[in-house]
């Protein structure tokens, strides 16, 4: 289901994945009714922002380490960072055009 | 896809979903907007233990996959999205969806309820950084910790035992000095160790914005109007829901506390448009009476488009 342009970060990776760039990496869960929902508008942000954008998820079951780095609390939420440096962060359903906007900021 | 409908239906929940599978077998061809909340209240929800004919209970989330796929099965369609505005001053009536257009010449209104704030403000400053009003989404960040639940009904007392299971403590602060939850839940929640009770006591503040988490709750007593800190790592807000009607105001005659007024069963103030679900009812809210008049709406639709000479 999701996009081949959607990447999986882990905890061993994650620190390297977000230092270049600007990256948006959503946090989920497989029993995250809501993250399910939030999804194929992820997946669709990774096509129309391709080479613009890295688009990532992190399972926060299977990457305990990263979440509570950034306070995480609630899923989903969406991280965007720019050259490593955390810019925004989006907590809840968010629409497109919501995060479209979030995102242009940063380009 | 066409877009001239006889029937569309808003919301996904019990309600919109009966709607369409009742308008379906009536061969009228439903549309389903399903919404940005799609499947509803209990979507968020763990096991369903009052839903007849599950005697083990079904999960919340695998009930509304079921609704789904059997309103499909006779002929619904349904569309993601979101209706961002309506136009019920003229027949057929318009809807608009993510840039799409559609009219249709009967209406289901089945929008629901959404998880109402404290509306202290700080409480959504804090939201997905200790507060939250979705145990089964949230409550995984707070295993080996401590927090609140807001609230003394079903979903509070439910959030309530479900966080039990994760948190070291769970504490319920309810303003008045009983639960209105049901009995069962009740039973079950003063049963578990680890859930206690502060009654008649009202939340003022949440600690601590500056942090950016969720550190403590200020606390006051609406009998002797002592307060008090608790310390906290989480909060659950669960103190009720307000109608999704937004998008009708000033188009059709609500009640005084915004639900969407009927008359003889599903209708609403304009021919044509009925309602079911939550949206309509400050009462019962359950979902068993959601799907119940989601089924009177589609007969009402039905029967109202019959007259009309569909």
């Amino acid at each position: 289901m999701a996009s081949d342009k959607v990447k999986n970060f882990t905890d061993q990776d994650f620190g390297e994945s977000v230092k270049t760039g600007l990256v948006l990496v959503d946090f989920w869960a497989e029993w995250c009714a809501p993250c399910r929902r939030l999804a194929p508008t992820v997946d669709q942000l990774a096509e129309e922002y391709k080479g613009r954008l890295t688009v990532a998820k992190m399972n926060v079951d299977e990457n305990p380490m990263t979440p509570p780095n950034f306070m995480i609390r609630g899923i989903p939420t969406l991280l965007l960072f720019k050259d490593g440096e955390l810019k925004e962060s989006v907590v809840g359903l968010a629409d497109k055009a919501d995060l479209a906007r979030v995102i242009d900021k940063h380009l | 896809m066409h877009n001239e409908r006889n029937v569309i239906v808003i919301g996904s929940g019990p309600a919109g979903l009966t709607a369409a599978l009742y308008a379906a077998r009536a061969n009228l061809a439903p549309l389903v907007v399903e919404g940005f909340e799609a499947g509803g209240q209990l979507m968020l929800t763990t096991m369903v233990e009052n839903w007849p004919g599950f005697r083990d209970g079904i999960m919340g989330p695998d009930l509304m996959a079921e609704m789904r796929a059997q309103s499909l099965r006779f002929g619904a369609e349904i569309i993601e999205g979101d209706v961002t505005s309506v136009d019920l001053s003229k027949r057929p009536f318009t809807l608009h969806v993510s840039g799409k257009t559609f009219t249709t010449r009967a209406l289901i209104l089945a929008t629901g309820a959404s998880a109402k704030w404290l509306e202290l403000g700080v409480d959504r400053k804090l939201s997905g950084r200790g507060v939250s009003t979705c145990a089964t989404c949230d409550g995984f960040f707070f295993k080996g910790r401590t927090v609140a639940v807001i609230g003394g009904g079903d979903t509070a007392i439910e959030e309530a035992i479900y966080l039990s299971k994760l948190a070291t403590t769970v504490t319920v602060i309810h303003r008045r000095d009983a639960l209105r939850a049901s009995k069962v839940m009740q039973d079950k929640a003063m049963a578990t160790p680890n859930i206690s009770f502060v009654w008649n006591t009202e939340v003022t503040d949440i600690k601590d914005l500056q942090k950016g988490e969720v550190t403590s709750l200020v606390l006051r007593n609406n009998q002797t109007g002592a307060t008090s800190e608790l310390a906290v790592d989480g909060v659950f807000i669960a103190i009720g829901h307000t109608p999704n009607t937004a998008l009708f105001q000033g188009q059709l005659e609500l009640e005084d506390n915004g639900y969407i007024k009927t008359f003889q069963g599903s209708r609403t103030s304009v021919p044509g448009v009925f309602a079911a679900g939550d949206v309509q009812d400050h009462i019962y809210r359950q979902a068993v009476t959601a799907a119940g008049s989601g089924c009177m709406a589609a007969i009402d639709a039905d029967r109202y488009l019959a007259g009309t000479g569909h």
